[in-house]
């Protein structure tokens, strides 16, 4: 789950890292108010989206006076943000953030990610701060420092000092390093973060230590633990399907394409998609409706695929290892009577009980194409879509 | 021969008494694992299918001489329990529980390192479907008769991508020695690398399929270790062709975020290291009958 800057940062200065004063604020007039009230001569006026990139597309503007503030803010309020994270179809801005602006000497980068090969939580840093980690990976390998963390002694004072003083901190501020260092890393650890980057971490010309920007992430299946980072969900970021199917229970990704997919098990949804698109079709979604395929959730997964109004055809490809395929098969005939769609529907049932299951749909008298093998589906429901298409394509030329 | 788990392999269920974990237990003895007692804090003394419930995992391997588990404790505490069997003497731990938080498993992995290589348990799983070896024992949630006893030794990320594969396997009457999940979390017990190992000392193994996916770094170290120090042939396939970056498939390991985590780059590095790559799903079994 990510969260907005202005709250990684009450996060993160809860835990002893420091951040430029700022406010949150609803409305322009709000934002030019607060800016007033935190006095200053120069704010910065940042867009609260859960995305980075944020500062080439617009979303960061260097405000010198209340009308300037309020003109930044008109227009951010109720746009699109469009960055290279967001897609095309960008994230909705309902909240900025103003910040007091702060003199510069410095920039660093800053990152805590959980390292899978080393199995542990990495720190990863660079003197090149301000550009994206991939471009400094890309252009500067050798300023990153890379430095993982112990799990039984957590963060150790000399690991951090190391790390400033590779970074070239000077010495009077290493102290403040190692605590700005130490302060993320009980962060990510106490909150069960997955990512926590500063991305800039500035020295100011007054020599402090500041995070400029401040992104975290975290883990899903930890939050039960943690209620008041749940409480930090804001759904006007999530794609609303998404959302709609994380909350029944079902994984669900939007892509581009046109062809529904309704599969049980991730890895085999994955595959699914990889045999359309090899079969000449474009997948319309990732959807793993878990291994039981139980019949209310074949019902639920119809209804999630079918809003999206791109899909115009279907394909459902159910392995019944536990769960027998004609029960799996009810279950698809049932959900196709209660939710009729108008679009092609491919069933591919394998497993236990097949050749029942496929009577089970035969009989049905629903207009369900059948395929035995999982190329067999993607070939039907690829040449299904298309003579579909046609099809329209004439009535519409006819009419 | 197979690997990790064989017909007398003495298995307990920890968590025996959930109502899945009571389905798959059934099904394990009805396969003929040979499950000898499961595990429930405040239940000892009970029993299900006859089978005897213990309230800690020492208490169970003292009284049934148990060597290998099952793990279907929910995610909250299945660290916890993962923790207890490998403390307790258990040699081989399989865990189902999907849901783990990511910190809790390097502290597991962390407190296995107490334990000095030779007696230090090995762990497959968690987010798995377990491990088959065909006609000898079943320690997970697969369903066994598709598997047919044989001498492929099949590893991967994806349950029902695994079932797939192995389906494709008995339909051209082709059988596997052991199957392996090693399950769908950026942070797992068993690495590709780890299984392929054990397949290359096992005499019955004599084709290896790798199924990955999309997301870290292991089908990677997998290569390299392939084309340095595994003699048998490999066939893999990498699902996640269609995944775009940055989103997470289902499996929260499934997700591509750095250089070389894309299905593409994945299907490159195995190749560039001698292994066979599927092109397809649809032809594993093929591109595995065409090896042997």
């Amino acid at each position: 789950m990510d969260i907005h800057e202005y709250q990684a940062k009450e996060i993160l200065s809860k835990f002893g890292v420091e951040v430029p004063v700022g406010a949150l604020a609803y409305s322009p007039e709000q934002a030019a108010y607060r800016a007033r009230e935190m006095g200053g001569e120069k704010w910065i006026v940042k867009a609260q989206v859960h995305a980075g990139g944020r500062g080439k597309a617009g979303g960061v503007k260097l405000c010198d006076c209340d009308s300037a503030i309020q003109q930044a803010c008109e227009g951010m309020f109720g746009q699109k943000l469009v960055t290279h994270q967001t897609g095309p179809a960008g994230k909705g801005i309902y909240r900025v953030y103003v910040e007091a602006a702060v003199a510069i000497d410095r920039e660093i980068y800053l990152g805590f990610v959980l390292d899978r090969s080393s199995q542990r939580v990495m720190i990863v840093a660079s003197a090149e701060g301000g550009m994206e980690i991939e471009d400094i990976s890309a252009s500067k390998p050798e300023s990153i420092v890379r430095s993982t963390v112990e799990p039984a002694v957590g963060l150790r004072e000399f690991q951090a000092r190391e790390i400033a003083f590779a970074l070239g901190i000077e010495p009077a501020l290493v102290q403040q390093m190692v605590r700005t260092l130490q302060g993320c890393y009980r962060a990510f650890l106490e909150l069960d973060a997955t990512m926590v980057e500063i991305n800039p971490l500035v020295v100011t010309a007054d020599k402090r230590i500041l995070a400029l920007d401040a992104k975290m992430t975290f883990d899903d299946n930890a939050l039960f633990r943690h209620p008041q980072i749940s409480e930090l969900r804001d759904k006007s970021q999530e794609d609303q399907r998404e959302s709609r199917a994380a909350d029944r229970g079902l994984s669900y990704v939007g892509l581009d394409g046109n062809i529904g997919c309704i599969v049980n098990g991730a890895g085999l949804a994955m595959a699914t998609m990889d045999t359309i698109k090899l079969a000449g079709g474009e997948p319309a979604n990732f959807l793993d409706i878990g291994g039981g395929a139980t019949p209310d959730r074949v019902a639920k997964a119809f209804r999630l695929v079918m809003s999206d109004s791109n899909v115009q055809a279907i394909l459902v490809n159910i392995f019944a290892g536990i769960n027998r395929c004609d029960w799996v098969a009810e279950g698809v005939v049932q959900a196709l009577r209660d939710n009729p769609v108008e679009v092609p529907v491919i069933v591919r049932l394998s497993g236990t009980n097949v050749k029942e299951g496929q009577k089970i749909l035969a009989k049905s008298g629903l207009p369900i194409i059948r395929a035995t093998t999982l190329m067999e589906a993607a070939e039907r429901v690829v040449s299904a879509w298309k003579s579909d298409l046609n099809q329209n394509t004439s009535l519409r030329a006819a009419k | 021969m197979s690997i990790l788990i064989d017909r007398d392999t003495r298995i307990i269920v920890q968590g025996i008494t959930g109502r899945m974990a009571q389905f798959h237990t059934k099904d394990m003895l009805e396969y003929g694992s040979n499950v000898v007692g499961g595990v429930v804090p405040g239940k000892g003394g009970e029993s299900v299918f006859g089978v005897p419930v213990f309230d800690t995992v020492k208490e169970a391997v003292a009284a049934t001489r148990a060597e290998a588990s099952l793990v279907f404790v929910p995610p909250p505490f299945a660290a916890d329990s993962i923790m207890e069997a490998a403390d307790s003497g258990i040699r081989y731990c399989v865990c189902i529980t999907d849901g783990i938080p990511a910190q809790d498993m390097i502290q597991v992995k962390r407190y296995m390192m107490r334990y000095p290589k030779e007696r230090r348990m090995v762990l497959t799983g968690p987010n798995c479907a377990g491990t088959i070896s065909p006609g000898k024992a079943m320690l997970g949630i697969m369903p066994s008769h598709i598997f047919l006893p044989g001498n492929v030794g099949i590893v991967g990320r994806s349950g029902t991508l695994g079932y797939e594969a192995a389906a494709q396997l008995k339909e051209r009457g082709i059988g596997v020695s052991t199957s392996v999940g090693i399950g769908g979390d950026p942070i797992n017990g068993s690495s590709f690398r780890d299984i392929l190992e054990l397949f290359e000392k096992d005499e019955d193994t004599h084709v290896i399929a790798m199924i990955g996916e999309i997301g870290g770094p292991q089908e990677a170290e997998a290569a390299a270790h392939i084309r340095d120090h595994i003699t048998k042939p490999v066939v893999a396939y990498v699902a996640g062709l269609t995944a775009p970056k940055g989103r997470t498939m289902g499996h929260a390991g499934a997700i591509i975020s750095a250089f070389g985590e894309s299905a593409s780059e994945k299907v490159e590095i195995l190749s560039s290291a001698g292994v066979v790559v599927a092109e397809n799903p649809a032809v594993i079994g093929e591109t595995i009958a065409r090896v042997m």
